[in-house]
């Protein structure tokens, strides 16, 4: 076994354990810090599936976040509490709304391909504002989604229920990377025209690719919504497709874990750093990116491949 | 004997500049046709229509019984055109018997699957690795493309296009930046080769374009001035000047 599959094991370990750990050592706010972390792993996973695999920067993968938990949020207010019928419901949506925006956007190429995924991105993000009988830019309190026996309001089980999401989601990813389709769509990113030349329509690819990486986007929406119990259109604001690629990158682009790793180290200087600087000054922990961003540049220096290219040691 | 590509009439214009003009050109099975030309002849652009990469102004493209015109390049590689580029391209971040099974690949249908392993896929990799082999290169099978030698790049594309069993070759400038023992060794290469597949050769190399050539078709400024066989171009006085005049190979 590799240092780095180790590592994985025993922060996938971890990760498990951690309602006990909380529980334990009575830190229930931990808790739910640790839900948002495996979350947005299941997103950031996601984009790595496109962007890493697949070598498309996508700059509007937080709209899924939106959509999915719009899509639970407006049947949470329309009376329809089973989850049963809003997670197939927001998925479908998140399915949709990466087709066109993959149909379209997938015609450009480089800087032209992000402009467009942001472009798209902010339509919603928009749209979603100027719902005033949904709260509009205040956003919309829900309930949890309501599974029969399973209930989400437990936040030890909800948390359980996103870490087997993110294992299954993982699973995917793992198998993926390596099957047919995969490789076609490495294949792609190294070199298009080569791939072209071989017979893939590469378009085709591409395309299944970002319904699929829109489909686990819109699950990690699901589950925010659930998580926070509230939808607004923040959730889907550039800064957080921002945030989504700064984790990715952060934690090694094409790295299986690396999504993993880099939400931790995200959310856990996020959380140091801001009470730190309070700390410091009344005020300033809002501004914690001033540090964290210093931080990036480093990281994009020094460790290409992100935190889990250190796990590897040098080459 | 019918042909197996034949271009009819294709006229391609960059703004002023006609750079295919009223092509005719047919490749027959198993012939290697080769289609020489001074630089700026348009034998790129040619190459370009024939393979889908650019849209002619008018003209025709049939390959394989079928008008291919308006096809995608994919769609056209299914049909059997298989093609090396003036440029080395070849995956190279994948190892060299990577690039090959990724060409059996497309050969053997979609890859709309997404959990099978193609690492253990051993129908595929042995069928790679012979395909590695019949190059030359089945001892650089684990090497990363971008790590070997231009001239085992040239080769490992070329296996590439063979994986994918082509009715038609298109070789845009095999030889360029090859010494001239790895020159003489694609030679051999191709010669052994024309049983399988026809071969459209887009070449400067003389020397390998006489020896491996049926027909000769002599492009200047876009427009076919000459078309025969290797003894009648060299009886040629206009090509003689036109071509070899400008480009002494």
């Amino acid at each position: 076994m590799t240092p780095r599959t180790l590592v994985a094991l025993v922060l996938l370990a971890l990760l498990a354990v951690l309602p006990l750990l909380t529980q334990t050592f009575d830190q229930r706010y931990l808790l739910s810090v640790g839900t948002r972390i495996v979350i947005w792993s299941i997103a950031a996973v996601s984009l790595n599936m496109i962007l890493g695999y697949g070598g498309l920067v996508s700059f509007g993968h937080a709209a899924f976040f939106g959509i999915g938990g719009y899509a639970v949020g407006i049947l949470s207010a329309e009376g329809v509490q089973s989850g049963w019928v809003q997670w197939p419901v927001a998925l479908a949506a998140a399915v949709l709304w990466a087709a066109l925006v993959g149909a379209l956007s997938l015609r450009t190429r480089g800087v032209y391909f992000i402009m467009i995924t942001l472009a798209f991105a902010q339509l919603i993000y928009y749209l979603a504002s100027g719902l005033e009988g949904y709260g509009g830019d205040d956003g919309l309190n829900i309930s949890r989604s309501r599974f029969g026996l399973i209930d989400l309001r437990d936040k030890a089980t909800f948390y359980w229920l996103c870490f087997a999401l993110l294992c299954g989601t993982l699973w995917f990813c793992s198998r993926l990377a390596n099957s047919p389709f995969g490789t076609v769509l490495r294949g792609a990113k190294s070199n298009e025209l080569r791939m072209t030349a071989l017979g893939f329509p590469v378009f085709q690819y591409r395309l299944v690719a970002c319904i699929i990486a829109g489909a686990f986007g819109g699950l990690a929406g699901i589950l925010l919504a659930n998580e926070g119990a509230y939808v607004s259109p923040a959730m889907m604001s550039w800064v957080k497709s921002g945030d989504l690629i700064v984790i990715v990158v952060l934690g090694g682009i094409g790295a299986l874990f690396g999504p993993i790793y880099g939400a931790i180290v995200f959310f856990a200087l996020e959380e140091l750093l801001k009470p730190f600087l309070d700390l410091l000054h009344k005020g300033w922990g809002e501004y914690w990116q001033i540090v964290f961003g210093p931080l990036l540049v480093i990281i994009a220096l020094y460790a290409r491949g992100g935190m889990a290219s250190l796990l590897r040691g040098r080459e | 004997m019918t042909a197996l590509l034949a271009t009819d009439g294709l006229v391609k214009r960059f703004g002023g500049l006609l750079a295919t003009d009223n092509v005719s050109i047919d490749v027959r099975e198993g012939e290697i046709h080769a289609l020489i030309g001074p630089n700026g002849a348009g034998k790129t652009t040619l190459v370009g229509q024939i393979t889908g990469n650019i849209a002619p102004d008018s003209g025709t493209i049939h390959f394989a019984g079928r008008d291919v015109t308006r096809l995608p390049t994919h769609a056209r590689v299914r049909l059997g055109l298989g093609r090396s580029f003036q440029i080395t391209s070849v995956l190279r971040e994948f190892s060299a018997i990577d690039n090959v099974a990724l060409a059996v690949q497309a050969h053997l249908g979609h890859s709309f699957r997404f959990l099978a392993d193609v690492r253990r896929d051993r129908a595929l990799r042995d069928q790679a690795l012979r395909g590695l082999a019949a190059i030359g290169l089945g001892e650089r099978a684990a090497t990363p493309a971008a790590v070997l030698s231009h001239g085992e790049q040239r080769q490992l594309e070329i296996g590439m296009a063979l994986a994918g069993a082509p009715k038609l070759l298109l070789l845009d400038e095999p030889m360029a930046g090859m010494g001239v023992e790895e020159s003489q060794r694609l030679v051999a290469t191709l010669r052994g080769l024309k049983s399988q597949c026809g071969m459209l050769l887009i070449e400067h190399d003389m020397d390998a374009v006489f020896a491996l050539a049926d027909r000769i078709t002599v492009l200047v400024y876009g427009r076919v001035i000459f078309s025969g066989t290797p003894e009648e171009i060299r009886r040629h006085p206009e090509v003689r000047q036109a071509y070899l005049g400008e480009d002494p190979a």
